[in-house]
């Protein structure tokens, strides 16, 4: 399906977009307060309304876009740099000791409720957007070293890695040039799936006060703030949450479009 | 059948140790000194230093983590060191809320992705399928908090139906199950969405299946093959997702608590890290955990139940 690939890239390339012209061009200075305007509903002057401190949240949209896409793009960085050689050396050395530890320890990573420890960690570390990034991404590691292991496992039985073995190459180089590359559409795919999580995990975490501090905006913190004004001034919660809800969405809609397009086996089976 | 099960209660017994080694360690990295922590600033040093013999933290690291590890198994979780009460006690009162609440959502998710998956599968790649597989992907995109928060105004604020947070208790059945609702709905949805799709792509693959095609060469329509046959072999990957998200219905719980005031474990881990009562997030957060595994566990045992080719793993 196109349409998704088309939509994905335009909802995903607008937050992206928004958080790139933030640092050179914003609406409204976000550290200007200005009381007497606050909680004022969209207007010419603020497309998007201002908060409860008078600052223009179309601006503090944008300026909070940065903190959630470098926290998940970074976390999604963490996951695939150290899940992508796991799940390669374990499928390289299937049933040893160290593709059952791997896997195992895997495992167990995954039986960790992952919201709950990403509040311990961040809390054991102090709040602050480099933990978040730390708590998210230590998540990501398991996923990548699974989808790796498990999409490498059946092409180390095809014909030309055989051909590979017996000429004398060595299993990290036929890791990285054969079986690499022949998984590097699934990692793709997966790395945008994981992307879109890490949005949604950072607004959470940000939402309980562990994610990016006072006066780095973030989405997350917009919601949490604008929860006891959401009888008076609807505006304040509806616009970072359709913000996360529109990028997150763009994501996934990006995800499944560039798994059909990259797979032409998998089209249709979902 | 056995031996599969001796290899994974030690596998189980395994992950459980492990676990524990975890979160004792990194409740260790929680920076400040619970005791002085309790005494406030103007404690005398002596003072501070007789209440951490008191409690205990004056012992080396392994000896603190094996007194904590022979309480749990003896069922002594520790007493927490802001409320001076049993920690087992506390968990207790919290796990009412949150069972509860995790059992509400998962049954209003399968509710809601049992006729969108198969709805959808019965008209694949059809607009009726393309709009409902829509409709999920803003599901699987919508932050639960924020939906909670919508759902607050709309439910609470404006038709004032249901209340808007805060838990009575179980002496009032029905004012209790009230203050569920809202939560179940914003905890369901995003899992529902995700379900469904699991559903469907199940129904999807068992549908291209010989024995489906020879149930409607008999005459079966599309959704009569798939109510009557499909939908019990596409149940294994169901089941499976059914399994991951009762545990973190269970233990994501945690921020739609926040939002709505609920007592419940998610909100007690939340509040003990913000008051450095150690003692409760680690055990807390050990039984969360270890719900988890137990829950993975028994989805695994059921399957080789089930199916006898998954224990020759």
């Amino acid at each position: 399906m196109r349409l998704s690939l088309i939509l994905g890239g335009l909802f995903s390339g607008m937050a992206v977009l928004a958080a790139m012209l933030s640092f050179v061009w914003t609406p409204a200075e976000i550290t200007q307060l200005a009381i007497p305007d606050k909680l004022l509903p969209p207007s010419a002057a603020h497309w998007l309304g201002t908060d409860q401190l008078g600052r223009d949240m179309l601006s503090m949209i944008m300026v909070g876009a940065r903190t959630s896409i470098a926290v998940a793009l970074v976390a999604v960085v963490i996951g695939m740099g150290l899940g992508v050689p796991l799940g390669l050396v374990a499928a390289a050395r299937k049933g040893s000791w160290l593709d059952e530890t791997i896997m195992r320890g895997n495992d167990l990573i995954f039986a960790f409720p992952s919201l709950v420890i990403a509040i311990l960690i961040t809390a054991a570390l102090g709040p602050s957007a480099v933990n978040a990034i730390i708590a998210i991404g230590i998540f990501n590691i398991p996923v990548f070293a699974r989808v790796t292991r498990g999409s490498a496992l059946p092409i180390w039985t095809l014909d030309y890695i055989r051909a590979a073995r017996v000429a004398g190459k060595g299993m990290t180089l036929i890791s990285l040039q054969h079986i690499l590359p022949n998984i590097a559409n699934i990692l793709i795919v997966q790395g945008t799936i994981q992307f879109s999580l890490g949005i949604l995990a950072e607004a959470g975490l940000s939402y309980v006060g562990l994610g990016a501090q006072p006066p780095v905006p973030s989405w997350g913190r917009m919601l949490a703030e604008a929860q006891t004004m959401i009888s008076i001034a609807p505006h304040v919660a509806i616009v970072p949450g359709l913000a996360i809800v529109v990028t997150v969405l763009g994501l996934n809609l990006l995800g499944d479009g560039l798994r059909d397009a990259l797979d032409p086996r998998l089209r249709g089976s979902r | 059948m056995r031996r599969y099960l001796l290899h994974r209660l030690i596998a189980l017994g395994l992950s459980l140790a492990v676990a524990s080694v975890l979160i004792f360690s990194v409740v260790e990295l929680v920076p400040g000194d619970p005791a002085s922590y309790m005494l406030g600033t103007g404690a005398q040093p002596e003072t501070v230093a007789a209440l951490r013999q008191q409690m205990g933290l004056d012992l080396p690291l392994p000896l603190r983590y094996l007194h904590w590890v022979g309480g749990v198994l003896t069922g002594d979780l520790g007493h927490s060191f802001t409320y001076k009460t049993p920690v087992a006690g506390m968990i207790l009162d919290r796990v009412q809320v949150s069972l509860p609440l995790a059992v509400m959502a998962l049954a209003l998710s399968v509710a809601i992705a049992l006729p969108i998956g198969m709805f959808a599968a019965a008209r694949l790649g059809r607009p009726g399928d393309t709009i409902m597989m829509g409709a999920t992907q803003i599901g699987i995109s919508l932050p639960n908090f924020w939906f909670a928060m919508l759902l607050v105004l709309l439910f609470a604020v404006r038709l004032r139906l249901l209340p808007a947070g805060g838990f009575p208790g179980w002496d009032h059945p029905l004012a209790a199950l009230k203050s569920l609702i809202l939560p179940a709905i914003a905890l369901a949805l995003p899992q529902a969405a995700i379900l469904a799709r699991v559903l469907r792509s199940a129904l999807a693959e068992t549908l291209g299946q010989d024995y489906i095609r020879t149930a409607r060469a008999k005459g079966l329509s599309r959704s009569q093959a798939l109510r009557r046959h499909a939908l019990r072999n596409a149940l294994i990957p169901v089941v499976t997702i059914l399994g991951m998200q009762f545990s973190f219905l269970l233990a994501g719980a945690i921020i739609i608590e926040n939002v709505f005031y609920l007592p419940g474990l998610g909100r007690l881990i939340f509040q003990a890290i913000t008051q450095r009562d150690l003692i409760v997030v680690q055990s807390a957060v050990l039984v969360l955990v270890a719900a988890v595994i137990l829950v993975t566990f028994l989805v695994d045992l059921t399957y080789a139940a089930i199916d006898p080719r998954l224990r020759q793993r």
